[in-house]
């Protein structure tokens, strides 16, 4: 197994309070990978010094060997790997095909100063820009609201507009957040299928935080639970649902939660 | 760079307007005060449209006075006291108050929202104080007898002519004026339509998830408010080289307040809106004069409503909401 992403060590402390401590674990290409533990179990600031949008207190996150925790959130997306938000955070005054085309400026092979003065190459990356975003869109699903403002999508959609987003980057590694929540049955099964195609058409690896444990059980090659801060478990799904710290550590709501 | 043609006769008759409607509207009137106030409006719109610019990328600039004094004391001082051509210090001007900027937005341009704002609203009186305080501009006695611009020719051709020889200095002053004008808002136009627009776009609209694209969203706000600041030194130099003095208080905080005033009246979504708004608002003020002390209320009550009733500026009567010119 060839680790993509390593996290280790990392630990991450307010003040007083540890959101994660001294967690480890390797991301290989190609999987899905899925995050669970329950409310405050440091799910999200796990993600957030993945893609350097806070610092860690110690510990630190490999990309391909190399450093990427502690930097600044864009030279990590520039190194390919991105991350996507919830619902809210979107381009609000933008069309979806917009948002996906601005989304690709780290591919723009001319400078600032030929755009302003509309150099023969941006010229070429405005068009290549184009192409792709109708292809990513079609791919996505998402041609028939390419013109629709982000402002007046529906919740579904702007997730899918979040992935598609991200996904315009060239994203090595896509780092999901909680791209089930908030969705109906039908919406997570599609939503699963996308999220598998991107991996298996685009070859993007996926790493996903999330609630919704049959959507995980579903979706993940392997999953990691943490529980106040810590790493409790590590493993396949099946593993998972059998795993006494995770069945533990979930106790208080319902069996089924964890399970099919 | 595809124009429609209603886009082409709009931008022809303005320009039909400016450069033959007005001289040939002020030669039948006699009018000659008018090339003062609409050179003072032109000017000014230069100033506020790159007040508009640091609003395009989410951020409320109160402080372009500030940068215009540094522009027009840095003209100032390079023609009078190192005998530099004033063309060539029109742009040193510029590039000085870009560096100005740069080195304040550093700092500053971390901050969002209302802190921002109330950081550059101080700038203004800063500039005003440091202007009073150093040596080389002369305390409050300003630097005055500035001389005229020279002229420029380039072998033997002459380009422009020396504005001391000319018999209408006015006249001269207000095509010089408009003309910086159009060049501002032309490139302010095509950077606005370009990648740095939309990457400037993407940041106004949510930082955050800009930077989770890739954008480096520190240079690009300190490439804009260099930019924006440069426009600001522009204006404010060709406005001491008119009235041929500077003083601490040719900009004062309310001038700041002003430009971010005509980017608010003409509208924020639309790349003319300040030069309208400028213009607006010049000549409103004037044109309530004669309300006497109810002046300022009238004033300010219409501007009141204006941002109540049409948030996205005046433009957005003609142009509807979202689109833009």
């Amino acid at each position: 197994m060839s680790a993509l992403l390593q996290i280790k060590n990392v630990t991450k402390k307010y003040g007083g309070l540890t959101a994660n401590n001294d967690i480890s674990f390797d991301v290989a290409e190609n999987e899905i990978l899925s995050v669970i533990g329950p409310n405050g179990a440091g799910k999200s600031t796990l993600f957030k010094m993945i893609s350097s949008f806070v610092p860690t207190t110690s510990g630190e996150v490999l990309y391909r060997g190399e450093r990427i925790s502690n930097l600044k959130p864009h030279t990590v997306a520039r190194k390919g790997v991105v991350r996507t938000f919830q619902e809210t955070t979107i381009f609000k005054s933008m069309t979806v095909r917009e948002s996906v085309v601005v989304a690709q400026h780290l591919r723009a092979k001319a400078s600032l100063a030929g755009y302003f003065w509309g150099s023969k190459t941006a010229r070429q990356d405005v068009e290549s820009f184009g192409r792709y975003a109708d292809e990513l869109l079609e791919f996505l699903g998402m041609d028939s609201i390419a013109d629709e403002l982000a402002s007046n999508l529906p919740q579904g959609n702007l997730r899918a507009l979040g992935i598609a987003i991200g996904l315009a980057t060239d994203p090595k590694v896509l780092l999901l957040d909680e791209p089930f929540a908030g969705m109906n049955h039908d919406e997570t099964m599609r939503m699963v299928d996308l999220v598998r195609s991107v991996r298996d058409e685009r070859g993007v690896t996926v790493m996903l935080v999330e609630h919704d444990m049959p959507a995980v059980m579903k979706i993940s090659d392997r999953i990691v639970v943490l529980n106040f801060g810590e790493k409790i478990a590590e493993g396949s799904p099946s593993e998972i649902q059998n795993n006494e710290k995770v069945i533990e550590a979930y106790l208080g709501s319902a069996d089924d939660e964890i399970g099919m | 760079m595809n124009f429609s043609a209603k886009q082409i006769l709009g931008v022809a008759v303005f320009l039909l307007v400016i450069f033959v409607g007005v001289p040939m509207f002020i030669a039948a009137t006699g009018r000659w005060d008018f090339y003062f106030t609409l050179t003072s409006v032109a000017l000014l719109a230069i100033a506020s449209a790159g007040v508009w610019l640091t609003f395009y990328i989410g951020r409320i600039n109160i402080g372009q006075g500030a940068f215009a004094l540094v522009g027009a004391y840095v003209s100032a001082i390079l023609v009078v006291k190192a005998g530099w051509s004033f063309w060539i210090s029109l742009p040193a001007a510029g590039l000085f108050a870009a560096l100005v900027a740069v080195l304040l937005g550093l700092p500053i341009l971390r901050l969002r929202g209302v802190y921002f704002a109330m950081i550059t609203l101080v700038l203004t009186q800063v500039a005003t104080l440091t202007a009073l305080a150093l040596p080389i501009t002369n305390g409050a006695k300003g630097i005055t007898n500035i001389p005229l611009p020279s002229g420029v020719s380039l072998f033997g051709l002459t380009l422009i002519p020396d504005f001391g020889q000319l018999e209408n200095t006015r006249m001269a002053f207000y095509f010089t004026a408009c003309i910086l004008m159009i060049i501002t808002y032309a490139a302010l136009y095509r950077l606005v339509n370009s990648r740095l627009g939309h990457l400037c776009r993407s940041m106004q609209q949510n930082e955050e998830l800009a930077s989770s694209i890739g954008v480096n969203i520190t240079y690009i706000r300190i490439l804009i408010f260099a930019i924006s600041s440069f426009f600001g030194g522009i204006g404010g130099a060709m406005f001491g080289s008119i009235s041929q003095s500077v003083y601490p208080a040719t900009f004062v905080v309310k001038d700041s307040v002003d430009f971010m005033l005509n980017c608010f009246l003409g509208g924020l979504g639309y790349v003319f809106g300040p030069m309208l708004g400028t213009l607006l608002i010049y000549f409103g003020w004037d044109l309530l004069f004669e309300f006497g002390k109810y002046q300022l209320l009238i004033y300010s009550t219409i501007l009141i409503v204006v941002i109540r009733f049409l948030p996205d500026g005046l433009l957005s009567i003609r142009f509807g909401k979202g689109e833009k010119k």
